[in-house]
């Protein structure tokens, strides 16, 4: 098993002195190169489910163990370590950086982590369809391109589990079912599991393994559901 | 891609504020290798300066008027001495070599100094003596000059070439003397006050028309070298203690200490600006970084969420606070040199004194090191913002 979460629990202070759950799941486990989807409406708490399995936010309760390391109990480097090796994310808003081109922004991800290899950076990005394009800026991109580096980027260490937050959510319906394709079937070839999340039906119906968020996540599913911000 | 490459990619990315805060720090850079390297370097020329001799003879007054008469021909003479009185220092079996001096004319502004021919076997620097580069000695008994380096580039002397004096020490167009002069020589650039100087007969100068033919014979100073320490002394104590006719400047290098030392507390007011304004230009570093801190914490974030640690963050800025300074620091010896040009350039027109402006001062290293400092001291504190920044708070908007 790649990822397995037992009691997870996060929880937010909110401006009227309550405590709002925004996470609380009692299990949910992942296996290597499985791909499995999320649904959730907004304010489910997908990124930060998300979140908390990369280890950018710390749980209150519960435990994460991925790839053999517990992700709730390790340090903050030991985290940023994990997130560095083991964990590829494609952000909702590709959050590439503005001032690297398309292969530095590339190798940036691969610096925090086994080292820069220009060589399979290139590869990847040649993969996604940008072979001519690596020393174009972001901004001299389309958003359907700049979605394709951020997938490079988040397959560039080779990770072993890939998280992919509404990853198609910027995009328009052809380039989305393109680009989801891409995803599905980088992460297949280099052997990476992906966890995705999305409220997209037709994204939801490309996958064989959709779980409904509220299934999970009792905090979805509860009364008390609602957007909160850590 | 190294810590490094990441450091130059941000650099790259806020070029613009990049390179204003270098230039500023380039300035004070330069700024103080500038002040630090002028005031040592004229203090080390000023009073290393004694075109050979151990001391100067000249009327009752001032020491440091008579040297700078004298020696830097700069300043008016204090008063003159007769040439009997010159005749009995030369005589004196405690000095070497005696030279007579006397000014009061001009040709546009550079001065002219009647001189015996025994000036030009004296070595102002050990194994240096004047010589003339083109042309030849004037003879004692013609109208004949020999025109300082200096002198004859500004003033556009060739051999050959004639000439009227001026009478005064300032160029006055109306004082015109009637003699002509000729120029006999050009002499060999020494690096020295004489360089400015137009050399002539010492008869010459002193029967020039106009001049008052009373005081005819009369020298404005003679410059002397001793056989011995132990004789300075002794002609201390006799001319200078007990003595009130004759003033014996005695050691030179000391009379133009003194002058440094009274302006001493200018240098230091000078150095503390040149400080202040590198203090400043490492707050700009500090702004400058500190300001751009809310635009990058995005860029943080996303670096963060990639795996980068917060020391690596921490030190990225740090280093590119480091980087900023490095710049303006290597830039602040272009502004270190166009600044002691114009200085050295100014210095020389004015006084004839020589600085070096590619001479190795302790400063060259000191203060490029101290901008370093500086510069990822202020680096510290947006590197701290940048630490404790909250990814998950930074990253993305949570749904």
């Amino acid at each position: 098993m790649l990822l397995s979460i037992e009691n997870l629990r996060k929880c937010y202070g909110t401006p009227d002195g309550s405590v709002l759950t925004v996470i609380d799941v009692p299990a949910f486990s992942l296996d290597a190169g499985q791909q499995v989807a999320l649904c959730g409406t907004s304010g489910s708490g997908k990124t930060t489910f998300l979140n908390l399995i990369a280890g950018i936010l710390l749980p209150d309760e519960g435990r994460i163990e991925l790839d053999g390391c517990s992700v709730s109990e390790t340090s903050e480097a030991g985290r940023d370590r994990l997130r560095a090796r083991t964990i590829g994310y494609i952000f909702q808003t590709f959050n590439l950086l503005q001032g690297y081109t398309c292969i530095e922004n590339v190798l940036l991800g691969m610096s925090f982590g086994p080292g820069a290899d220009r060589r399979w950076a290139s590869e990847l990005l040649e993969r996604v369809g940008l072979g001519r394009r690596l020393d174009h800026f972001p901004r001299q991109l389309s958003t359907g391109q700049q979605q394709r580096v951020a997938v490079a980027r988040a397959l560039a260490n080779r990770p072993k589990l890939v998280l992919a937050d509404e990853p198609t959510g910027n995009l328009d319906p052809a380039s989305a079912a393109e680009s989801l394709g891409l995803v599905r079937e980088t992460c297949r070839e280099n052997g990476a599991a992906l966890l995705l999340v999305s409220h997209d039906r037709k994204v939801l119906g490309q996958f064989d393994n959709v779980r409904d968020l509220a299934d999970i996540n009792r905090a979805a599913a509860g009364p008390s559901a609602g957007e909160a911000k850590p | 891609m190294s810590l490094l490459q990441i450091v130059l990619r941000s650099l790259r990315q806020h070029l613009l504020s990049t390179v204003i805060t270098a230039f500023s720090i380039a300035l004070a850079s330069g700024l103080l290798m500038s002040v630090w390297v002028v005031k040592d370097q004229a203090r080390a020329s000023f009073t290393g300066v004694d075109s050979g001799f151990d001391g100067v003879f000249g009327a009752r007054g001032s020491k440091l008027q008579l040297v700078l008469n004298s020696i830097f021909h700069l300043e008016a003479s204090p008063g003159n001495l007769s040439w009997e009185q010159y005749e009995r220092i030369a005589a004196d079996r405690r000095v070497a070599t005696a030279v007579p001096i006397a000014v009061g004319d001009n040709y546009h502004g550079y001065r002219l100094v009647g001189v015996t021919t025994n000036l030009f076997e004296v070595e102002y620097r050990e194994g240096k003596k004047y010589a003339v580069r083109d042309g030849y000695l004037f003879n004692p008994k013609k109208k004949q000059a020999v025109v300082g380096s200096f002198a004859a580039d500004r003033l556009k002397l060739k051999l050959g070439d004639t000439f009227h004096p001026y009478h005064g020490l300032i160029f006055d167009e109306n004082n015109q003397h009637a003699e002509t002069y000729v120029v006999s020589g050009i002499m060999e650039p020494s690096n020295t006050p004489a360089d400015r100087v137009i050399w002539i007969p010492i008869a010459g100068l002193q029967n020039m028309a106009g001049h008052d033919a009373e005081t005819a014979s009369d020298v404005s100073a003679v410059l002397v070298k001793l056989r011995s320490k132990r004789s300075g002394m002794m002609m201390n104590q006799e001319f200078n203690l007990q003595g009130d006719v004759m003033t014996f400047a005695w050691p030179i290098a000391d009379t133009m200490s003194k002058l440094f030392n009274k302006i001493a507390p200018v240098e230091m007011v000078l150095r503390a600006v040149a400080l202040l304004v590198a203090l400043v230009a490492a707050g700009s570093i500090l702004a400058s970084i500190y300001n751009s801190m809310n635009e990058r914490r995005r860029e943080i974030a996303i670096m963060r969420a990639l795996g980068a640690r917060r020391s690596t963050v921490f030190a990225v800025v740090v280093l590119e606070a480091s980087g900023i300074a490095a710049l303006g620091a290597l830039a602040g010896f272009g502004v270190y040199f166009v600044i002691m040009s114009v200085a050295a350039w100014f210095i020389r027109q004015e006084t004839g004194i020589v600085l070096n402006p590619l001479e190795f001062q302790p400063v060259m290293a000191w203060a490029p090191l101290a901008m370093l400092g500086l510069g990822a001291l202020a680096g510290l504190v947006p590197a701290a913002k940048a630490y404790r920044t909250d990814v998950a708070e930074n990253l993305t908007p949570i749904s």
